[in-house]
């Protein structure tokens, strides 16, 4: 299980073919190999959720995916997400609110927080601090992260841009 | 932002029409951030990097017998394997102490252990190969044998003559010791109708950066130049010390500094496998890339606190506060950090404890041993969480045993407002500040009485919960009085250059840097309110030795009220040219126009008379046109330090309200109110962001967040699942609310924000939790106040 592996796997939209060696991991591959450094690494243990993406659909740590069990998956990363207009509001909701400082947990938090709002249209502050509980930030105190996702909601439901 | 006041007082230069300062807007650029597109050192790759892994020791004291690396180096990808004693040749050591710490005193240091490691984590060999992956294999196989030395791990222990001494050259394992006395400690204590003795415990616990430390050092041997990419706090700091190790001048040495994974005082010091790494990359000719691993940060990365202090205070049965007495010991692993020193938190103990109370009565000693722990330094609120901590749950001890509301003890012992300018019992000079505005503040945003009100109610269905309060005073702004005196080449000026282009946008390039904070923010309000033109016109540079004016960078809580100052004075002169020619242009005089909307306009009535942009299409494409004694000078740059003042002192007061689970001993966090006065208030969001993740930092010390270590020096929960950190779902919302003092040392009036909400925070909930308790008569003082600290002192366990 030394040599590398022929994967195929679609990211962002676009298909992508690669050789990886096994042990290579999902965060490293998308990060080293397609450049894609918005997917960050924070602790490689799968605590942080800091490298947070989505994997046909479902959000997961990639540090603690292999890149070969993405063969034939879908992957979306935090520029995906951005260049779809997919999460353009809570992007503006974080920005407004600035539930960003320093900004490298925020890819993952703002995954982590698009997933919340696919699942549940109008969380209350406790459900959003529960689904964000993988998503370290040692910037903000998360109260305006919180902020954020929850006026994203409400103008969804209302539907506002 | 309950109770928030954000109007600031009158500014000349600044209270103008259409000015951003006192108003929240947004953060140039955080759309690079929020696509994943930002640029941190972990990002950065270079024609022919190579990465760098380093072999580190497993004994927290050991002599280095043997390093073999036979069998590593044919491994793949494997570029070469040095030593310490090899890197040696390329940079020298160095020892972390500063003159005006009188006393202070460390043993030399070197990028990689030669003969003996000191703590467990210290780099012992560096392994460099094409890929990470592939240098940490290689160092799997890099065989070091070691005879282990017996680890002097308790800091209570460190100073019996039974402790082998760690670096036998000083004699002993006392880095430094400071005692101070002041008023008359016997005589007050005597005088007292109560005096309480505890002993307040912290734990030591570290900054657990999102993005770890990182560093890409690119040796240009044609150039015979060093650059280094590097997520740090204070470029022009890193470029002087890696010129002076290895040899080169400043001029050979350039910094940059891009998007920061988070600092929090961890990004301030110099590292030895930071330094092993530009020295690696001068060794090998080529660029070099180290990023450490969570393993490493837990292991490498300063840790801070770790205090032992005993504290004893005197009060009159009519709630004064007749003397506070403390002896601090702290241990800071087996160096003193470099170059700020790991002196300065027991010395800002020494200096902060009691600051917020009239008593002149005070007598501290503070003692800073060695250990073979990983090293401890400055770490956001340097000092201050221990200080406030030891003082407040004195004054709640004092108020407990007189039967005195926690509220009126502290008004009836707070500095009053109206005695500015005054000093401090351990000679701190305080300018301006408002303890009791802040408090009355605090106790109307909290509801004070109602809150009793409910605590009483829900003891009676045994629900026990316990609201606590701190007043703290906080350190921003510093001088030279914090580095520079003790020789330590730290600029505490900071300089700010701006310049119009001719399309009207403006470039200022600054020598604070960014980290989160909101720094490019507060320079681009500034400067753009001044300058008379829209903010998104404004572009900030900063984090680049080569690029911006030389300054200290973001730290102590400096970035708006010295950064800030010198770009309100460089705009300002900039402002004055930019009329000046616009009245040569326009017939006109200076002082007849002004600048408003992007365009020259009549002072007068604010008619235009002409676009910025065609101001700098005349200066720069048609200076033909100009009368012929005009040189247009569309680029000013000014610099600024304090001098009246060595620190700019802010306070304010903290609130926690809490339940207790007296069968699980877990503490759930309901509430948490701070009233802070940072002086003029540059932009209100951001202020309050950084109060509250200050307050968050606090919160883990208080509640989570610790570095254990066994009996032999191991660090045993060096990962994040076992350290732990506070995340959302524990996390309380916080009420922020200020009271306005600006300085009157600069004409912006920003004093800083940064170390507040993790000064107080942990005091805050350490008095609640003891108020919680009060019917269980038990008192802790200890942190971090995990379940099992709770059950014992219930006695459940």
């Amino acid at each position: 299980m030394t040599n590398p592996v022929a994967i195929s796997l679609n990211v962002n939209g676009e298909r992508v073919e690669a050789h990886v060696l096994p042990r290579l991991n999902l965060a490293d591959f998308l990060r080293d190999h397609l450049k894609l450094t918005g997917t960050h690494v924070g602790c490689e243990h799968g605590v942080c959720g800091a490298c947070t993406v989505r994997v046909n659909g479902d959000i997961v740590r990639s540090c603690l995916v292999l890149a070969i069990q993405a063969h034939e998956a879908n992957i979306e990363t935090i520029e995906g997400l951005s260049d779809s207009g997919e999460i353009s509001d809570l992007q503006a909701a974080f920005r407004e609110r600035n539930a960003l400082q320093c900004g490298f947990c925020t890819p993952g938090m703002l995954m982590t927080a698009q997933d919340l709002l696919k699942q549940s249209p109008s969380p209350d502050r406790d459900a959003i601090r529960e689904h964000l509980s993988g998503n370290y930030c040692r910037c903000t105190g998360y109260q305006a992260i919180v902020d954020a996702i929850e006026t994203t909601a409400r103008m969804r439901v209302e539907g506002r841009p | 932002m309950t109770g928030a006041d954000s109007t600031p007082a009158a500014l000349s230069a600044l209270d103008r029409p259409n000015s951003y300062i006192g108003k929240t807007v947004p953060r140039p650029n955080l759309d690079r951030l929020l696509q994943g597109r930002g640029l941190y050192v972990s990002d950065i790759e270079l024609p022919r990097m190579a990465h760098v892994a380093f072999v580190r020791s497993p004994h927290a004291h050991a002599k280095i017998i043997r390093i073999d690396s036979s069998a590593a180096r044919p491994m793949p990808g494997v570029i070469a394997i040095v030593s310490g004693d090899e890197l040696s040749k390329v940079i020298t050591p160095w020892v972390g102490v500063l003159s005006h710490l009188k006393g202070l005193k460390s043993a030399s240091q070197s990028a990689i252990a030669i003969d003996r490691v000191c703590w467990q984590g210290e780099a012992v060999a560096a392994v460099v190969a094409a890929t990470r992956a592939q240098a940490e294999d290689a160092a799997e196989h890099v065989v070091v044998e070691y005879e282990m030395l017996e680890a002097v791990t308790d800091m209570r222990t460190a100073l019996d003559p039974a402790t082998p001494i760690i670096h036998a050259s000083l004699g002993d394992n006392l880095a430094f010791e400071r005692n101070h006395d002041a008023g008359g400690v016997d005589q007050a204590f005597a005088d007292a109708d109560e005096v309480i003795e505890a002993e307040f415990v912290f734990g030591r616990h570290t900054g657990v950066t999102l993005e770890p430390r990182a560093v890409v050092a690119d040796w240009n041997t044609a150039e015979r130049r060093l650059t280094i990419y590097q997520g740090t706090q204070a470029p022009h700091m890193v470029q002087n010390i890696a010129a002076l190790h290895l040899g080169l001048t400043e001029a050979q040495v350039r910094v940059v500094c891009k998007d920061v994974g988070g600092s929090f005082g961890i990004k301030v010091h110099i590292y030895a496998d930071e330094m092993a790494t530009y020295a690696l990359a001068v060794l090998l000719r080529r660029p070099i890339k180290f990023v450490a691993d969570r393993i490493e940060s837990f292991n490498t990365d300063i840790h801070a606190r770790d205090h032992r202090c005993k504290g004893k205070i005197g009060v009159k049965c009519d709630g004064s506060i007749t003397a506070f007495e403390i002896d601090d010991l702290t241990g800071i692993g087996p160096y003193s950090m470099y170059p700020r020193t790991s002196a300065i938190e027991a010395n800002q103990v020494v200096n902060l404890v009691g600051g917020p109370y009239v008593t002149r009565n005070y007598r501290a000693r503070a003692r800073v041993v060695f250990q073979n722990k990983n090293v401890m330094c400055q770490y956001r609120a340097v000092g201050h969480p221990i200080a406030c901590s030891v003082t407040e749950g004195l004054v709640d001890l004092a108020a407990a045993r007189i039967a005195m509301d926690p509220i009126e003890i502290r008004r009836r012992n707070l500095i009053a407002d109206d005695a500015y300018p005054c000093g401090s019992p351990s000679g701190l000079r305080f300018e301006k500040l408002s303890h009791h505005a802040a408090l009355a503040k605090l106790v109307s945003m909290m509801n004070y009485d109602a809150l009793r009100a409910e605590q009483a109610a829900l003891r009676t269905k045994n629900i026990y919960r316990g609201i606590g309060i701190a007043s703290f005073i906080e350190v921003t702004n510093p001088s030279a009085a914090f580095y520079g005196v003790g020789g330590a080449k730290i600029s505490s000026q900071d300089g700010v250059a701006v310049r119009l282009d001719p399309q009207g946008s403006v470039i200022c390039q600054t020598s604070i840097t960014e980290q989160g904070q909101g720094s490019e923010a507060l320079s681009a309000q500034i400067v753009a309110s001044v300058l008379g033109v829209s903010m998104d016109r404004v572009r900030v540079i900063l984090g680049d030795t080569d690029n911006t004016p030389y300054g200290g960078g973001t730290w102590a809580s400096r970035g708006a009220g010295i950064g800030g100052e010198a770009a309100l004075q460089a705009a300002k002169v900039l402002r004055r040219n930019i009329l000046e020619v616009a009245a040569a242009i326009l017939q006109s005089a200076p002082e007849q126009l002004d600048i408003v909307d992007n365009e020259v306009v009549n002072a007068n009535d604010r008619s235009p008379r002409m676009a910025l942009s065609e101001l700098g299409r005349i200066v720069y494409f048609r200076p033909d046109t100009l009368p012929p004694d005009i040189q247009p000078e569309l680029m000013a740059t000014r610099h600024f330090v304090p001098r009246d003042y060595p620190f700019a002192f802010t306070n304010g007061v903290q609130a926690s309200w809490l339940e207790v689970d007296i069968d699980t001993g877990f503490v759930k966090l309901l509430k948490h109110w701070v009233v802070e006065d940072c002086g003029t208030i540059i932009n209100p969001q951001l202020v309050d962001e950084q109060i509250r993740g200050g307050v968050v930092q606090g919160l883990g010390a208080a509640l989570f967040e610790k570095c254990v270590y066994d009996e032999r020096g191991q660090l045993t929960n060096a990962n994040m699942a076992d350290y732990l950190i506070p995340m959302a779902c524990e996390m309380p919302d916080i009420d922020v609310g200020h009271v306005i003092s600006p300085t009157k040392e600069t004409e912006l009036g920003a004093k800083g924000a940064g170390e507040a909400g993790t000064a107080g925070a942990a005091a805050a909930v350490a008095n609640a939790v003891n108020d919680a308790l009060r019917p269980f008569e038990t008192i802790i003082t200890e942190i971090p106040l995990t379940p099992q600290i709770i059950l014992s002192a219930l006695r459940r366990i």
